[in-house]
């Protein structure tokens, strides 16, 4: 079984035409679900937010059989993943791709599973203590993006649940946990 | 089935007379019966195709309630009428009479042994036939005796006219060329000729021009009226408009102008007989090609077997458009990719297909798929039709594409094998199992 680092490869992952666009509609369909799949897995189990189109993602080429996703090839089943709400472009020329293998809403109850875990309720915390503190090592909030934790945190803000505040660095916002 | 009098001739698969040895057809005149008034057992012979050869008068039925297919010999015909012009014979519809050696009991004798006579009248229907020309070549034919030389005698006087086609097949299909010393003087002729009304013509070049402007609104008009008058449908009882529009036809094809009503009509004499020849040609070509040929090779040899007398492009799809009338086993089809072919009417895709999967399947395709040459050398066709059915099997989710910097291959598609909801199993049977194992093996 072949791997990319420590991640489980499947055996299609081989297969060459798994690497060409396919014209024809049915075969298209099922390739693209097949890689849709795979790098949301891939993405999840590296904690890996943003896919650069432009630069070598190691999922997108198997130098074993000597093939790689053309450029096309990539932004199209990226667009994919965005108009299924698993992912956002963040830049107008589709250079930079936010990979949501949780949605906003996912991590927002993940954020509220976290505080009342942890006995937070009625606490203050940093972001970045959210995202890099002890308490969110072992956790999935541990490394999240910072882009995507901000959505989150506004996703609960308005719904009453916390609020944000600007912090005493210029550059460090707060969260007061109401839940 | 009326009495034997006349030989049967034999036809081939696309209606069309097999010539024998050394015959050359010479012309034709559509719509025409045969009657003889001495012989009371004589067929029925109605609106049929007449061709005249250096050895016979065939006589090709249009179908097959009208009389069979039959052919007099040149040799026992004892006397040709010169035709009388007579009152009568501004109204009705033209005549050619000769006098054909016949045996007591009505059959036609082979060499003019016979020793009754009777009179045989050819009733030509079909307008805009040139009957004096047509009788100039009878008459060169039947004292050319070409059945005693037993060779291709060519005279300047028997060589083939716009509006028929010249025997270039012999019984076997194989090529003869036309004789050379012929065609030396019938191109002598030609260059005489359009030098002398190339002189007349830059007399005065100003009126050339205009009067060809005249021609070409003129040639306008008419196929404008043509295609207005084929639409309403009128009876056929009106028949002298009919052989003015049929006349109008022909006259607007030799200016080079398409046929308008072509379609509708089963296009102008020509097209019918060169589709019938090419039917009959691309038989051979296509058995050895596995039964599909591109048009463009079709075309190519199909020219090159003519020697002179080329077809355009348009006249060969004008003629295969034209099978779908008729009753031969071949037709023309287009692919997606726009490339046209031949092909037997036999032809199966599924057969193709399966062949295909098979060749897919195997060790060496499994583990680097096949290309277009790959496919040829095993499908036994050339590498632009093994790449089309290629094509179609990939529309049909047999094969799928891989494109590299190795070039354009074809794997089996193994994309339905696949669970999308569990992704790492491979079933322990069945192709993608087969394929994984030897995948494994080489990587």
């Amino acid at each position: 079984m072949q791997k990319l680092g420590d991640y489980k490869l499947p055996q299609f992952f081989n297969y060459p035409p798994y690497f060409t666009l396919q014209p024809v509609r049915d075969t298209r369909e099922k390739q693209i679900q097949l890689w849709k799949d795979l790098i949301l897995d891939y993405c999840r189990t590296q904690k890996i937010f943003v896919i650069a189109l432009e630069e070598d993602f190691p999922l997108f080429s198997n130098p074993a059989i000597e093939r790689s996703l053309s450029h096309e090839a990539r932004e199209a089943f990226l667009s994919i993943l965005v108009s299924d709400g698993r992912a956002e472009w963040l830049d107008k020329r589709h250079r930079k791709c936010l990979i949501l293998w949780h949605r906003i809403q996912e991590w927002a109850n993940i954020i509220l599973n976290f505080v009342k875990e942890y006995g937070l309720e009625d606490s203050v915390m940093t972001v970045e203590e959210i995202r890099s503190g002890i308490e969110s090592r072992g956790t999935e909030l541990h490394g999240i993006d910072r882009t995507i934790l901000m959505r989150a945190l506004k996703l609960l803000e308005q719904k009453g649940k916390l609020a944000i505040f600007k912090g005493t660095t210029a550059d460090d916002e707060g969260v007061k946990f109401s839940i | 089935m009326a009495g034997n009098c006349l030989e049967a001739v034999e036809l081939t698969s696309s209606g069309r007379p097999v010539l024998l040895p050394s015959e050359i057809e010479c012309s034709l005149l559509s719509a025409v019966d045969l009657e003889c008034e001495d012989l009371p057992n004589f067929p029925n012979f109605k609106s049929g195709i007449l061709t005249l050869t250096t050895h016979r008068i065939l006589w090709v039925s249009n179908s097959s309630s009208q009389g069979a297919s039959s052919a007099i010999p040149l040799a026992s015909i004892s006397h040709i009428f010169t035709s009388k012009k007579s009152l009568k014979s501004i109204f009705a519809s033209p005549r050619i009479r000769f006098q054909l050696s016949v045996s007591p009991d009505g059959r036609v004798a082979k060499s003019g042994s016979g020793s009754r006579s009777v009179v045989v009248t050819v009733v030509v229907r079909g307008k805009g036939a040139d009957l004096d020309l047509f009788l100039t070549k009878f008459w060169d034919n039947w004292r050319g005796r070409a059945w005693e030389t037993g060779n291709a005698d060519v005279t300047s006087g028997s060589d083939s006219v716009s509006g028929s086609t010249s025997g270039l097949y012999t019984k076997e299909g194989t090529v003869r060329m036309v004789g050379v010393s012929g065609i030396l003087r019938k191109e002598q002729e030609m260059w005489e000729t359009t030098d002398k009304s190339l002189q007349d013509a830059f007399q005065d070049l100003n009126a050339l021009m205009s009067k060809a402007k005249e021609m070409v609104m003129l040639a306008e008009k008419m196929r404008q009226k043509l295609l207005s008058s084929s639409t309403s449908q009128s009876s056929a009882a009106e028949d002298g408009e009919l052989g003015s529009k049929q006349d109008m036809q022909d006259w607007l094809l030799s200016v080079g102008i398409v046929s308008p009503v072509t379609k509708e009509s089963a296009g102008a004499l020509y097209h019918q007989q060169l589709s019938r020849q090419l039917a009959d040609f691309v038989r051979l070509p296509l058995e050895r090609a596995g039964g599909m040929m591109n048009l463009i090779d079709i075309y190519c040899l199909f020219n090159r077997a003519r020697g002179t007398e080329l077809i355009s492009p348009e006249d060969l799809l004008q003629a295969c458009f034209l099978w779908e009338k008729f009753d031969v086993p071949v037709m023309l089809r287009k692919f997606d990719s726009g490339v046209m072919v031949i092909q037997n009417k036999t032809h199966s895709d599924e057969e193709i297909f399966a062949r295909i999967k098979s060749l897919a399947t195997k060790p060496d395709a499994l583990r680097t798929g096949i290309s277009a040459s790959d496919a040829a050398i095993t499908l036994g066709i050339a590498p632009g039709m093994a790449k089309e059915h290629l094509l179609t099997a990939e529309s049909r989710g047999i094969l799928c594409r891989d494109i590299s910097p190795d070039g354009f291959r074809f794997y089996i598609n193994l994309f339905p094998e696949i669970d999308p909801n569990n992704v790492y199993l491979v079933k322990d049977y069945g192709v993608y199992d087969t394929w994984s194992r030897v995948a494994s093996a080489s990587g």
